[in-house]
């Protein structure tokens, strides 16, 4: 009798530990997803304004199609990208093909002039801004969420559960990755 | 972060605590000064009181208040773009619940604050001559300095503080003034009746009730100024961890700094430890040690963010700050234990080239005009004019080319 009632309140507390964890992962998996939408916003934001972008300056820049093409291509890419790890590859491939036209425009005075194109640049400035913030809040939701599924013991009920570890969201630029040439 | 947080909080209530017994002590002497030993209590319960009604007041609107007396006009995304983005970059950056709202004050002085009890009902206001003068980098800095007294609530302290300073200002001003008519008018009626032994002692209760009424508000300015200092670099710390960025929050002080500009009309004693930089400039330079300054100096603020090389974490800025003051730390110990490492990042954009003062007193004017609702109109001959919101005929001839024009429709996007 008195074993049995011991190996009940055992297994109570074992069941109330379990739901705890069970709990604890489910909140971290909403946080994820919902740093994950801040960058989703930002990220269609900056689909939405490139048409726009490209459109102001065509007029200016007739012999510039390469760039043009590059940007058009680089953000169907991105727009196609399903999982994370596409996305923060595609995105990166988009802000590579930005920054490029960015420093083509400094060639076309008059287009740097016109205050529609100045007004698209501050917009896609602060876009740009914007995804980098919400990129350190979202990798930091990860890296929780990440460590609560490998540690022991939490691991065991994420592994019944299916919980499945996250991706980060890097945004790394070719230029960036590159090692810095030392020329003598 | 957190750390921070609770740190503040428990600062802020010592302090108030503080300021609440000077408040006390006021209210008991001059009650005693008046109407004799047994109405100490008496004057206890009539500063309460006031305290109370004062404290109702700000909470109900006290940061419409003081977005009221400084003269600061809500504005939509359309009167300035990048402040209202860099705004946006900010609420992201420190997780607010909200977006602040964002006032421009029509002021040719560069400065900015933040109000607000909580931080879903904040408000930021920066200046039209900031505006100006600031580049993309150095307005995000100056922005998430406020952010971060947002989120360090230090706009609840301020205000809490502000109103207890101004009860116990305003109770000793009264008294004094009361004091000084009645001596005027040789009141004899108040000694008249007693002893001359109470008469005597009375006499005494009024000497020190003069004194602490001359003493309190001074000592409650010290311990107000003294908190709101370290708040400065508080905040400072936290904006550059927002940005990542020490060079854009440096540099923008030091353009406020050297700014010829007149002071900011519409700031006073009470607002002025709110702003990011000493709006009320002195005749002198103020010392280091000065008591009575609200906010750290700026040379020093700047040379802190300058030498911070590392990082922008909070252990960065407090190994700067230790090393360029020389002093301890400004931080709370448990606030440096969460080991963070915030790489700093490249600069957004080149620096603007210098303009003139003629060019920059323009632009404040237009980003005046902007704010008062103003329509720019560009003429085909590339005259620009800006029409006062009062105007009212539909068409606009234009003054160089008499060429007939039709205003925008009032509403549209100003694109």
């Amino acid at each position: 009798m008195v074993a049995l009632i011991i190996v009940g309140v055992i297994l109570v507390l074992l069941i109330i530990f379990v739901i705890g964890i069970y709990n604890a992962l489910v909140r971290l998996r909403n946080q994820v997803d919902n740093a994950w939408s801040q960058i989703d916003v930002q990220l269609k934001r900056r689909h939405d304004l490139i048409p726009n972008l490209v459109e102001t300056a065509k007029g200016y820049m007739e012999h510039e199609r390469g760039t043009f093409e590059a940007i058009t291509e680089a953000r169907s890419k991105a727009m196609g990208a399903k999982t994370v790890s596409e996305a923060s590859q595609a995105e990166g491939g988009l802000s590579d093909a930005l920054s490029k036209f960015m420093l083509v425009v400094e060639n076309y005075p008059d287009l740097k002039a016109n205050q529609n194109f100045l007004s698209l640049q501050e917009e896609l400035t602060s876009t740009e801004n914007k995804i980098a913030f919400a990129r350190q809040g979202y990798n930091d939701q990860v890296l929780f969420f990440n460590n609560k599924i490998q540690m022991f013991p939490s691991n065991i009920i994420a592994n019944s559960f299916n919980f499945t570890s996250r991706d980060f969201f890097e945004i790394e630029s070719a230029e960036e990755r590159e090692v810095p040439k030392v020329s003598f | 972060m957190w750390e921070q947080i609770r740190a503040n909080k428990r600062n802020s209530i010592i302090l108030l605590v503080l300021m609440a017994v000077c408040l006390m002590v006021v209210g008991y002497v001059i009650g005693i000064a008046f109407a004799g030993p047994d109405a100490g209590f008496f004057g206890i319960i009539i500063a309460t009181a006031i305290w109370l009604v004062l404290l109702a007041v700000s909470f109900a609107g006290g940061d419409q208040i003081l977005l009221a007396t400084s003269k600061a006009v809500p504005v939509t995304h359309d009167v300035h773009p990048q402040l209202f983005n860099v705004v946006e970059e900010m609420t992201i950056a420190a997780n607010l619940p909200k977006m602040p709202k964002v006032y421009i004050i029509n002021d040719p002085a560069p400065n900015a604050f933040a109000t607000g009890r909580k931080p879903e009902t904040a408000s930021v206001a920066v200046t039209a001559g900031l505006l100006a003068r600031l580049n993309r980098d150095e307005l995000q800095g100056v922005v998430a300095h406020e952010v971060s007294h947002i989120l360090h609530r230090d706009i609840l302290f301020v205000t809490l503080a502000g109103i207890m300073l101004g009860s116990i200002v305003l109770i000793s001003q009264v008294f004094l003034r009361g004091m000084f008519y009645s001596s005027m008018m040789g009141s004899r009626r108040r000694y008249s009746g007693g002893s001359s032994g109470g008469g005597q002692a009375q006499a005494l209760f009024m000497l020190i009730a003069i004194i602490a009424a001359i003493l309190a508000p001074i000592f409650a300015y010290l311990l107000y100024f003294a908190l709101s200092r370290r708040r400065e670099y508080l905040a400072d710390a936290g904006g550059v961890r927002l940005t990542r960025y020490p060079e854009g929050l440096a540099s923008a002080l030091e353009k406020i700094a050297n700014d010829p500009a007149p002071q900011l009309a519409s700031a006073n004693k009470v607002t002025a430890p709110m702003y990011i930089a000493n709006p009320l400039k002195g005749k002198k330079q103020r010392k280091l040690s000065d008591l009575t300054s609200t906010h750290p100096p700026i040379s020093e603020r700047v040379r802190i963010l300058r030498n911070m090389s590392r990082g922008a974490s909070f252990k960065d800025y407090s190994d700067s700050y230790s090393q360029t003051v020389g002093a301890g730390s400004v931080m709370p110990a448990s606030a440096l234990k969460e080991s963070e490492s915030v790489e700093i990042r490249h600069p957004g954009e080149k620096p603007k080239k210098s303009i003139s003062a003629q060019k920059q007193m323009r632009q404040v004017g237009d980003i005046m005009r902007r704010v008062n609702q103003f329509t720019f109109l560009t003429c085909a001959c590339g005259l620009q004019m800006k029409i006062p919101p009062n105007y009212k005929p539909k068409n606009v001839s234009c003054p160089r080319c008499k060429r007939n024009l039709e205003l925008p429709k009032a509403g549209g996007k100003p694109l």
